[in-house]
């Protein structure tokens, strides 16, 4: 059996004909996908060989995917899934949530440290990131947010994430708690991907100047 | 259901987080002109003190889950080491040396140390002491 029932001792032993949902089915999952993992350490490795060697195009691409894809990530979930999210039946929820938080754990804090990662190198190589660059201001503004979106994740948005996977694991998972932590998650994420406009503003401002 | 209560870990590492953020902030708006250290280092020296705090109220905690806190914050230390040390290869390859470099490093060390804590204790926080779970 691979499924755990959610809630289903103590609404069938109190009261089996008034329950009005069945007992929830946690499906079986990995809290880090081992796939997902082998696939972030061949991208971490091909980055640091992108700043090791300094050239323009490798670390173009890596910020500017990465980027992206934080952006999109961002903004997608906090905007279109979360409140999609809101609206599911507690069954659907569950499902949702075990195939694809797991992704998240991996996906988020690789895609994030490319981007950085990348991004600073990329900078230095240019020299945007010096006093002397006209649009310094600007620069300075990116790293603010970007600073501000890095507390808010690393503190309140990978925590939840990670906590509601091992709650999600346990053989009665209260469902209390899970949806606690995955309105924390659902909530940073839709800040941060407000805060994604912020950034794109930023960015097509130094690309157009 | 009655809800425990804990120390404002969450909180404090937050706050933590911030200072370090800003130190950096702070360095990396001053390049390539000589940074006065004194600001990044009272930023430092500000979350550290933090972290400390935030280690001393969860070791004064009765009842954790402090196998699920190891089990979780040793992983989650692994890859913050990981993304700490490509942070400080970079900091290296762009030949940063001196006071910036330290100051860096040690904000780097506090990042490392912090995220794998808060990230263990929401988990833990959620656990009975007991071993419970199939994870």
């Amino acid at each position: 059996m691979a499924d755990v029932a959610l809630g289903a001792p103590v609404a069938e032993a109190e009261a089996p004909e008034a329950a009005p949902h069945p007992p929830l089915q946690i499906p079986q999952f990995n809290i880090v996908p081992r796939v997902g993992l082998a696939i972030s350490v061949v991208v971490t490795a091909l980055v640091i060989v992108a700043i090791a060697v300094n050239k323009l195009w490798p670390l173009t691409f890596f910020h500017v995917g990465g980027g992206a894809a934080w952006t999109i990530i961002d903004l997608f979930l906090g905007l279109v899934l979360g409140p999609i999210m809101g609206m599911m039946s507690p069954q659907a929820r569950v499902e949702f949530t075990t195939r694809l938080m797991p992704k998240m754990v991996v996906i988020m804090p690789t895609v994030v440290t490319m981007t950085l990662a990348a991004g600073w190198q990329l900078s230095t190589k240019m020299g945007t990131n010096l006093t002397s660059y006209p649009q310094h201001g600007w620069v300075v503004a990116s790293f603010i947010v970007v600073g501000v979106m890095s507390v808010l994740a690393l503190g309140l948005l990978e925590p939840a994430n990670i906590a509601v996977l091992f709650e999600l694991k346990k053989p009665r998972p209260r469902p209390e708690i899970i949806e606690r932590l995955m309105k924390r998650f659902i909530y940073c994420a839709g800040i941060l991907g407000l805060m994604q406009i912020a950034t794109l503003v930023i960015m097509t401002k130094l690309a157009a100047s | 259901m009655t809800e425990r209560s804990f120390p404002p870990v969450t909180q404090l590492a937050m706050a933590s987080l911030t200072l370090i953020v800003a130190g950096g902030i702070y360095l990396s708006s001053h390049l390539p002109r000589p940074v006065p250290l004194g600001p990044a280092v009272a930023l430092l020296a500000a979350s550290a003190v933090l972290l400390a705090i935030n280690l001393a109220l969860l070791a004064r905690v009765e009842g954790f889950a402090w196998d699920r806190f190891f089990q979780v914050g040793k992983w989650s230390l692994l890859a913050y080491i990981a993304i700490a040390g490509m942070i400080e290869y970079v900091f290296l390859r762009d030949h940063l040396s001196g006071g910036p470099l330290v100051v860096l490093t040690l904000s780097l060390v506090v990042f490392a140390v912090h995220v794998p804590t808060l990230v263990g204790f929401t988990v833990a926080r959620y656990f009975d002491p007991a071993p419970v779970g199939r994870g």
